[in-house]
């Protein structure tokens, strides 16, 4: 495709800015399902994009004591990282903007950045409650994302690729078999949860214990791009899990594809939405038990049982 | 956990959108004090148990006393209302009283003049 | 996880976001782990002992009252029955039932609250939405029956202000059933939900010994088996006419502090209904002099935090020579610190919640012997003063050129 081409695909549509756009979208839909949750009435539509106009017009402070480049790059980075995972993920076509054999390995690596941008932004932040979320945020790291990693690569395991859109093409060609995959698939959403930092899993950003974690020393500009990455990572490592384990729908036509992409999206931060309200949060130890205990095992049988699959079939 | 939860989405939210919804408190809640100063016998019993020293009294002629209050300082409790010996303060239910100047929290219950006449005079307190 | 030789100091406080009210706690960690915990207190010290003295007894039931919000009742309630015992007062039995009445409602908004507080604090926030929703019932029932959602203003010397209608009964009857259902519910949510259980189980652990000897009071002490409430040992108002439960637990941890507070509630609901049968008609007031006698006396009323103790020393004249007030919150301090030993950081929020704190209550005038001579320093207002002029010129400020409408800082 020409470079004019690409590069509208990129920056603008299904790129940067529809991401972004879908980002706080996906925001107001998580803080509206939350408030009516419980009871409450919630924000207006337009909130995260007034919030993040409103962050951008305010006072930036950069601790003295901090790295300051490292402060100032952390959320450009992640941000960044974040938007150049989704090139390689089908969105609603079988064809992503970018895609070679081992894009899946290459997209999980990518969404690694982030929370290691949160880790480096608050350590390099050189104060106390940072330093404890950014040390929080790494260990909580370690815990959820070999059952992701294990869970994700299952299904590549019975299509035998490990290009995304390989794998899209393989479970549209044999419908149904998507449904071998739903154990991984709940895996999935548990440790993205983690990977999220939602509660039950929101301990590097503890409000309670450790001020704001990670972000305590960040404000203005710099905030308001550390938010936009984490709300675009929602859509993005949500778009995974989709293209992963629900890959349906991707032969329709373009439009009706679009809408069944949608409303997988929809369902998805509505179930992400839903825990969120019903658990509190669990303490790093419990944590990292749980996860290594519970969910680790379930995503180790989900590989058995893809690898014995892929024998049989 | 999870039922009632979801329950709560189809009722509804149990926020009052005040002030776009009217909300008005019970009937006895203890809201701002109102003087009616044609009774007033000046004794001021009301500033010597007020707790916060929200009350002045003046007199504005023979026998007649204009009282002052502080809405800043009031506390609400009440307790001038109690004290007073001819029952001159009334107990409102008003409670929208915030100003964004302090100067005009102080309210007078101007007394009413000698012809009687100017039948709204001490509807509205004047503000100094 | 690793032993980490390195200690980190943490600055919990005076402002932070666990805490609803300033206090200062420095911890030093280990890791995750809490190695020593340095309370420091008086962020919240208003002088409201020495504003009684310089008021009459009918201006200090306000002040009183003010202490604090959410217990403000309970300092009313014992501030008045202390003056009542020094002038020998005997107040009619439907004041005192009424005193009761309003007296159990202020503890279900309070352990309401703390619900909420609890959830917030672990990171529940549905509990906390839903808690103070219902709570609010509460709050509507005592605006009508008093004047007001916080700070009754409904005890007098004698009696109270207000009576308690024959239309207002069926709404009190009305509002505890509906919350009877909703405790019920809350107390399903508490022993069923597990991330609740895995924060709240064998967190703030406070043996039964060690409560009893950091004299802690209120739910703390009883979830750790010590069985004591004022309101059983040294009746007061019109709990001897009504029979309740001392609810105690023998969890010994946050879980137990939590079942106690949410079994007094039940309690609560059965002491308004018997008090509502029962109540006796009346009078409310007796007239009372405004000069109280000399005397002493000593109130004691349990909060819904503890048990809140006030001193009264009249001297004959319109104003109290001398008022003193210990709050609960100050004699569950110390056990904070025993409970935070070995403990998580990320139970330190929890732990401090869950003992109910109150820090204006607790931030009163004590008295400090100096540990090593063991002798008392009081210091005159004039020498405070000047004291506090000279600490910040030693920082570079000068107070003199602070320009105060109404008065000057030098």
């Amino acid at each position: 495709m020409t470079a004019v081409l690409a590069l509208f695909q990129m920056l603008i549509f299904p790129g940067f800015v529809f991401l972004i756009v879908l980002g706080l979208a996906g925001q107001f839909v998580d803080r509206k399902l939350y408030a009516r949750l419980q009871n409450r009435v919630g924000p207006p539509w337009f909130q995260p994009v007034a919030d993040f106009f409103k962050l951008l017009g305010k006072e930036t402070v950069v601790p003295e004591e901090a790295d300051s480049r490292m402060f100032r790059m952390a959320p450009v980075f992640a941000l960044g990282a974040v938007i150049a995972s989704s090139f390689y993920i089908p969105l609603w076509s079988a064809q992503p903007l970018f895609s070679f054999e081992g894009d899946l390995i290459v997209v999980l690596y990518l969404l690694l950045i982030p929370t290691l941008m949160y880790f480096l932004g608050g350590w390099y932040s050189r104060s106390v409650y940072s330093t404890l979320g950014a040390v929080r945020s790494i260990t909580q790291l370690f815990a959820y994302e070999i059952p992701l990693l294990i869970a994700v690569i299952s299904p590549a395991l019975l299509a035998n690729t490990w290009s995304i859109s390989g794998m899209v093409r393989y479970y549209s060609a044999h419908p149904g078999r998507w449904l071998f995959n739903i154990v991984g698939f709940a895996v999935a959403i548990i440790t993205l949860l983690g990977k999220l930092e939602r509660v039950p899993f929101d301990i590097p950003e503890a409000e309670t214990e450790i001020v704001a974690g990670t972000f305590t020393e960040y404000s203005g500009r710099f905030l308001a791009f550390f938010r936009l990455a984490i709300d675009t990572e929602a859509i993005v490592a949500a778009s995974l899990v989709v293209a992963v384990f629900l890959p349906f729908g991707f032969g329709l036509a373009p439009w009706l594809a679009f809408i069944v992409y949608l409303a997988k999206i929809l369902a998805i931060l509505a179930v992400l939405a839903l825990l969120r309200t019903v658990f509190a949060r669990l303490r790093l130890d419990q944590m990292i038990d749980f996860c290594w205990k519970v969910v680790a095992p379930v995503a180790f049988l989900q590989v058995l049982a893809d690898l014995v699959l892929k024998e049989l079939t | 956990m999870v039922l009632t939860v979801l329950g709560s989405l189809f009722k509804k939210p149990a926020t009052i959108k005040y002030p776009f919804a009217s909300f008005s408190m019970p009937d006895h809640f203890r809201g701002q004090p109102k003087f009616d100063s044609s009774k007033c016998i000046g004794c001021r019993l009301c500033i010597r148990d007020c707790p916060s020293q929200a009350i002045t009294i003046t007199k504005v002629g023979d026998r007649k006393f204009e009282a002052s209050i502080d809405l800043g300082k009031c506390v609400y409790c009440a307790q001038c209302a109690e004290t007073c010996p001819r029952k001159v303060i009334e107990i409102s239910t008003d409670f929208e009283l915030a100003q964004t100047d302090r100067g005009t929290l102080k309210i007078t219950f101007h007394a009413q003049p000698a012809s009687g006449a100017c039948p709204d005079d001490s509807a509205e307190p004047a503000r100094t | 996880m690793s032993e980490v030789e390195h200690i980190v100091q943490i600055p919990v406080g005076p402002q932070h976001p666990m805490l609803k009210e300033p206090e200062s706690f420095m911890i030093d960690l280990r890791g995750e782990k809490i190695d020593a915990v340095r309370m420091r207190f008086g962020y919240n010290h208003r002088g409201i002992e020495k504003g009684c003295e310089q008021r009459t007894y009918t201006q200090d039931l306000y002040l009183v009252e003010r202490v604090c919000g959410i217990c403000s009742y309970s300092h009313s309630t014992a501030f008045v029955q202390a003056v009542e015992e020094i002038a020998g007062l005997e107040i009619p039995p439907r004041a005192r039932y009424i005193r009761t009445l309003v007296a159990e409602l202020e503890r279900i908004h309070s352990h309401l609250l703390w619900l909420g507080v609890a959830g917030h604090e672990i990171g529940f926030d549905t509990l906390l939405m839903y808690t103070w929703r219902d709570r609010e019932q509460v709050m509507i029932l005592l605006a009508e029956l008093t004047g007001n959602r916080v700070n009754y203003g409904l005890n007098t010397l004698g009696g109270v202000r207000r009576d308690i209608t024959a239309e207002q009964m069926p709404s009190i009857l009305k509002v505890v059933n509906a919350l009877e259902e909703r405790t019920k519910y809350y107390i399903e949510v508490a022993q069923t939900e597990e991330t609740l259980r895995q924060r709240l189980a064998g967190v703030g652990k406070l043996s039964k010994e060690d409560a009893a000897r950091l004299g802690a009071v209120g739910p703390t002490a009883r979830a750790s088996g010590v069985d004591r409430d004022t309101r059983r040992d040294d009746p007061y108002a019109a709990y001897a006419d009504v029979s309740f439960k001392v609810i105690t637990d023998q969890h010994c941890d946050v879980f137990g502090r939590t079942l106690v507070r949410v079994g007094e509630l039940m309690e609560s609901y059965s002491i308004i209904r018997q008090l509502l049968k029962k109540i006796p008609e009346g009078p409310i007031l007796v007239k009372a002099p405004r000069k109280i006698p000399e005397g002493e006396a000593v109130s004691r009323y349990e909060a819904p935090r503890g048990e809140d103790v006030h001193y009264v020393r009249g001297n004959g004249t319109d104003k109290p020579e001398r008022v003193k007030v210990r709050a609960p919150t100050l004699a569950n301090t110390q056990a904070v610190a025993k409970m935070l030993e070995d403990g998580y950081l990320a139970d330190l929020p929890i732990v401090i919640a869950a003992i109910d704190p109150c820090f204006s209550c607790t931030d009163r005038m004590i008295g400090i012997k100096n540990p090593g001579k063991g002798e008392r320093r009081t210091m005159s207002w004039e020498e405070v003063s000047r004291y506090g002029v000279d600490f910040y010129k030693r920082k570079g400020i000068d107070p003199s050129r602070i320009n105060l409408r109404g008065g000057s800082a030098a």
